[in-house]
Formats: C-alpha cells, structure tokens, sequence
C-alpha cells in the first residue's frame, strides 16, 4: 500500500537547543501509531510540525505523494510556500489538542460546522447534517446547543473530535488528548479513538496511554531526546523492549 | 426653587437631550467602524503595523478633549489653507466639528479597547482555527475578533458613558445640546441650580438606560462565560 504520510529528517531547535534531531515517520492508510516518550523528547513538536503549527528547520513532508513546499523563513526555519496548500494540508491533517481549544463563543454545533463551511465551502444546510450526525457519533448529540464551557473535559473533547472528522481529513492528529481530563473523563475519549481506529481512520496519536498504546495502535514510535529510539509492533516493543531508555520509561523511571 | 421656567422649556430641554444623543450615536458609529481595523494593526506584531496606530491613541488619550475640540474647531480655521479649502464648510461648521473631535476621542479609546481584547485572545483558539484550515483573514473574522468583541463589551459599555458625558463639552463651540440648553435657559432666568440639575437628571437617566443595554447586551453575548444555569 501506499504510504498517507511521509515524514522524512524532521529537524526544530528552539535557539541552540535541538528537539528534534532527523526524525522519520511514515503512515500508511489505516494505520494507527502511537508515539510516546518522556515529557522534553520532542513528541508534541514533532506532532505539530506535520501541519505546521512549528515550523521544522529541515526535513519534508508529503501526503499521498503531494509534497509540501517549503521555503526557507527569516529565522532559518521552513515555511510553506503557498498558503492554500497549508490550508488544504492542515485541513486533510485535522488535529485534536490536549486543551480541546473549542471556540468558547461558539455553541457545541456552531463549533463543528465552522471549517466545513469557512474550509470546505459546505452550505450551512450540509454542514449542519454532517455536524449533527458526528455530534450523535461521539455520544454528545445533546450538547449540540451549548456552549463548550458548561460541558465536561470529555465531552469537550468528543466534542473537539466530532470538529476534527468534520472536514474528513486523511489523517488524524492527537496530541495528548487524555492528559487534560480528570481520570474517570478519560476512558469516554479512547473508546471514541477507538471507534475511529476501528473503522480504519489513519491516527497518529502522541499519548501517555500504554494501554491505548498497547491494544489500539499497530505501530509505537518511542522518541527520545529528539530521536526515535526504538520503534514497532507495540505488543512487542512495549512488552519486549530492547533499549535500555524505553525500558527505563516503560518502568516509570524515565517521565 | 423656580422650576415653573423649567417646565416651560422642557421642549428646549428633550430638543438637547435629542441634540446630545444623536452627538454620541454619530461619534460612536464613526469611532467604531474606525477602531476595528486600527485594532487589527495596533494589535500585530510588525512595528509598522502597529507604530502609527500606537502613537495615535497615545497622543488622543494624553490630552483632553476639550484642547481636541478647540483645534479642530479654532484652531485649525486660523490657516487660510484651511479657509480656502473645500472642506472648509465642513470644518466652519460646529456640528461637524464636535462630531469629529468626539468620534477621534472616543476611535483612540475604542482601538484600546479592542487591541486588549484581541491581545487575550485564547491562543488556542487561534492555533485549533489554523490547524483546521482556516486562512489568516477568516481565523482573524471568524475566531479573533467575534471572541475579541464579546470580551470587550464591558469596558466598551464604559467607554459610551464616558462620551456621553463628554459630548457635554459641545456646548463650548455653541451647540445646543442637554448642556447647552441648560446654559441658554440659565442665562435667560438665572437659575443655574434649576437649570444644571435638570441637564444632570437627563444625563442620568440617559447613563442609566445604556447601563441597562450594555448589560443585556452581555447576558446576551457573554452567555459562554456564565456559570451554567
């Protein structure tokens, strides 16, 4: 099968401090990967250097064999070339944050039938069907009218999801969607993530989730200090690891 | 007490409460429609965006609004430019003088206001509307300034009082508005308290019927900010 998304050499510093060092990835349709590795390793940048919401110093990306132009910016990072392509890219990219980041002025519907219609060019009428059946998908169909600060942290970020499928992308970023939720909010969001990598969506999911990890994913990258130091089938790399690092973290010496 | 003339020129007195009003309406709608996009420059990041827009509500906010008003309205037809110019019969006019310098006035104090605004912007919101495909122009349309408007409605509420207030000062350059017709009828019977109480009881009733909108304008508009009922 053909690779969704390629990643290749991925290069960011912040100053003199590298994060990440030449990181390769590659996602196939279907594929759900987890990435994880200690907090400083460099696994939320390297997340939001796909849609560019950091901008990498080297490296490249395509999807489904378009290219990504990318141009040297003043502070020697890359930029893209073309804005519509980032507009499209990020919309076929559609990420889920560890904050949620809903829209607080805007109901729970409003939320997702906002990039359908401003991105895609849906007709209010379209994206307000398609908004109401993902809302029903994720189990939080009755919000539909409220406002996103008097819902939970996990039907936020069912609600953060339902805004995500929204545009259909090809695949789905997560950066740690769990870590902002109170313990018993968080088994609602992975059993969604679930439902979404069982009906064959492509995820790439930064998490600190072992279980999720474990059951859900087919492919486990463990980045360490801006490298990926090990990486595989989960059941084998997290059960069997073979780096002293990862064996450290899975151990929970290594956060 | 004599409150007899007063009640015989209480048509004087509804003519400048109307004179006052339509003062504050015409230099609020102007200062407005100016404030958004000065906001959106003071607001970035690039010093030729938001220098120019800096120094402007600098200089207006450091001096009052009366000097404002006597430039533009003195000042500036001391120059033979200025009188021979075809503008000239818009800036000989009181009316259109007062109406600029309070809509100047009130533009700097609204641009503020909205920048701040803008500035406290969840960046979140901003990063989740990019990450979603949204262009800088619709996350900014979209996302920014309808989150930037709603926080700013009640300093903006503020902001009103404080120019309804002001437009008091148009009395100077012979503008019969509430003031106005409190001095005219003042110095027809002399009676300054009988005659300024009644210009301060409309001010405030007037202060009090905005207070009212502005606060349902927020139970409207800042109902995602409430605690759920």
């Amino acid at each position: 099968m053909n690779p969704t998304l390629q990643v290749t050499d991925l290069h960011k510093r912040y100053g003199a401090h590298e994060v990440l060092k030449g990181v390769s990835l590659t996602a196939r349709r279907g594929d759900v990967i987890t990435v994880v590795g200690a907090s400083g390793s460099g696994k939320s940048t390297l997340l939001r250097c796909l849609n560019l919401l950091e901008q990498p110093h080297r490296g490249t990306l395509s999807l489904d064999g378009e290219a990504l132009q990318l141009v040297p910016d003043r502070d020697g990072s890359l930029r893209a070339r073309d804005a519509r392509q980032l507009q499209r890219w990020r919309a076929r990219l559609a990420m889920v944050f560890q904050q949620f980041n809903l829209w607080q002025h805007m109901t729970v519907l409003e939320n997702v039938i906002e990039a359908p219609i401003q991105v895609l060019g849906l007709s209010r009428a379209e994206a307000m069907e398609r908004a109401r059946a993902l809302l029903e998908r994720v189990g939080v169909g009755s919000r539909a009218a409220m406002y996103p600060a008097h819902l939970s942290g996990g039907e936020q970020q069912r609600v953060a999801i339902a805004r995500a499928l929204a545009v259909e992308p090809q695949v789905m970023l997560f950066d740690e969607p769990t870590s902002a939720l109170d313990p018993e909010l968080v088994g609602e969001v992975l059993r969604v993530m679930r439902d979404l990598a069982t009906e064959g969506r492509t995820m790439i999911v930064v998490t600190h989730e072992m279980g999720f990890a474990r059951e859900v994913s087919n492919h486990t990258v463990f980045l360490h200090q801006g490298l990926v130091e090990e990486e595989g089938d989960p059941r084998e790399v997290l059960v069997r690891p073979r780096s002293a690092r990862l064996q450290q973290f899975l151990s929970g010496g290594l956060k | 007490m004599n409150f007899d003339a007063i009640a015989q020129n209480l048509p004087l007195y509804a003519a400048g409460a109307l004179t006052t009003l339509k003062l504050l309406v015409i230099a609020l709608a102007a200062g407005l429609v100016a404030a958004v996009p000065l906001a959106v420059l003071r607001s970035r990041r690039e010093p030729w965006a938001r220098g120019p827009v800096w120094l402007f509500t600098y200089v207006i906010r450091g001096t009052p609004l009366l000097v404002q008003l006597f430039l533009i309205y003195y000042g500036l037809a001391q120059f033979a430019v200025v009188r021979d110019s075809v503008l000239w019969p818009w800036l000989s006019s009181p009316w259109f003088c007062a109406c600029l310098a309070f809509a100047i006035n009130t533009c700097a104090y609204t641009t503020e206001i909205i920048a701040g605004a803008i500035r406290n912007t969840p960046h979140g919101e901003v990063e989740a509307a990019r990450a979603l495909g949204l262009s800088s122009a619709q996350v900014m349309r979209r996302v920014v300034l309808p989150s930037a408007a709603r926080r700013a409605i009640p300093s903006y509420g503020n902001e009103v009082i404080l120019m309804l207030h002001g437009t008091s000062l148009a009395s100077v350059v012979t503008l019969l508005d509430l003031t106005g017709v409190a001095r005219d009828v003042n110095s027809r019977f002399y009676i300054p308290f009988e005659a300024f109480i009644t210009a301060g009881a409309l001010y405030l009733a007037i202060t009090l019927s905005l207070v009212g909108l502005f606060h349902a304008a927020e139970r409207r508009w800042l109902a995602h900010l409430a605690p759920r009922s």
